[in-house]
């Protein structure tokens, strides 16, 4: 026969596997809201729980040098270095900084193309997240003559 | 329901570009509508790839990214006849997959 006792540290157990097995995994899936609110590279980056940013030439950004469309700016992010976690594309003066989040798997490259909304001329980041910790990014001026996030 | 999307996966080498353009009115929640009030954020904040069922990459997306989004990756090992899959979920719930074969 089973004491109150036993049965209490045994759900305890269980709910510690629980947490161990089922929420851990399910945090790092979250969409995470903080990331998408920040204003600024360097807050992105807190929100995300990585280390400080630094510039990188293995990092690339493309875009065009003026933008006519803000609604439709073509952004490509990629980088060649390995141990890639994640690719951010960062729209620095837009009201949400970031754009897209993309958490790299060893199945793909790190590099990716999307197209963005930019409210006005501003500086875009591509930014990649290596799995040390490392924060490494490269940014590029886009000139927008019509902006695209009011209207 | 949304519309499907299209999806085209080319095989080169090792190396498959997958591009998806997806059917979505990626609303950012700044604009105003004709009565000055504010159009309520509505946009794709989950994406998935698969390659044969496996996840190969999941993204997360905010508003500024622009309407009937694009997408662009580069998916290593795929072979021709292999299925990608890509799906989405906005922030409203609505959700939709699609899927590709290697050419």
């Amino acid at each position: 026969m089973q004491t109150r006792r036993e049965t209490l540290k045994h759900s305890a157990i269980v709910a510690g596997l629980l947490a161990t097995a089922g929420l851990i995994p399910q945090q790092a899936l979250a969409y995470n809201k903080a990331a998408f609110e920040a204003k600024s590279l360097a807050d992105v980056v807190k929100a995300l729980g990585a280390g400080a940013p630094a510039e990188s030439k293995d990092v690339t950004i493309g875009g065009p040098d003026i933008a006519e469309n803000g609604a439709v700016v073509p952004l490509t992010a990629g980088t060649s270095l390995p141990g890639v976690k994640q690719m951010l594309i960062l729209v620095e003066k837009n009201p949400a900084a970031m754009v897209a989040l993309f958490n790299v798997t060893d199945s793909v490259e790190a590099s990716f193309a999307t197209r963005a909304k930019m409210g006005q001329s501003s500086d875009v980041y591509a930014v990649a997240v290596m799995a040390d910790g490392k924060v490494l990014y490269a940014k590029k001026e886009v000139k927008v003559t019509l902006g695209g996030c009011g209207g | 329901m949304a519309d499907p999307m299209r999806i085209r996966a080319q095989a080169a080498g090792d190396k498959t570009t997958v591009r998806v353009l997806m059917s979505h009115e990626m609303e950012s929640g700044q604009r105003k509508d004709s009565a000055g009030k504010l159009v309520p954020a509505h946009f794709i904040n989950e994406v998935t790839a698969t390659l044969n069922g496996k996840v190969v990459l999941t993204a997360d997306w905010g508003p500024s990214v622009s309407k009937n989004p694009f997408m662009q990756f580069v998916v290593k090992g795929a072979k021709a006849g292999d299925k990608i899959g890509v799906s989405w979920k906005d922030n409203k719930g609505d959700s939709r997959s699609d899927e590709a074969t290697v050419s």
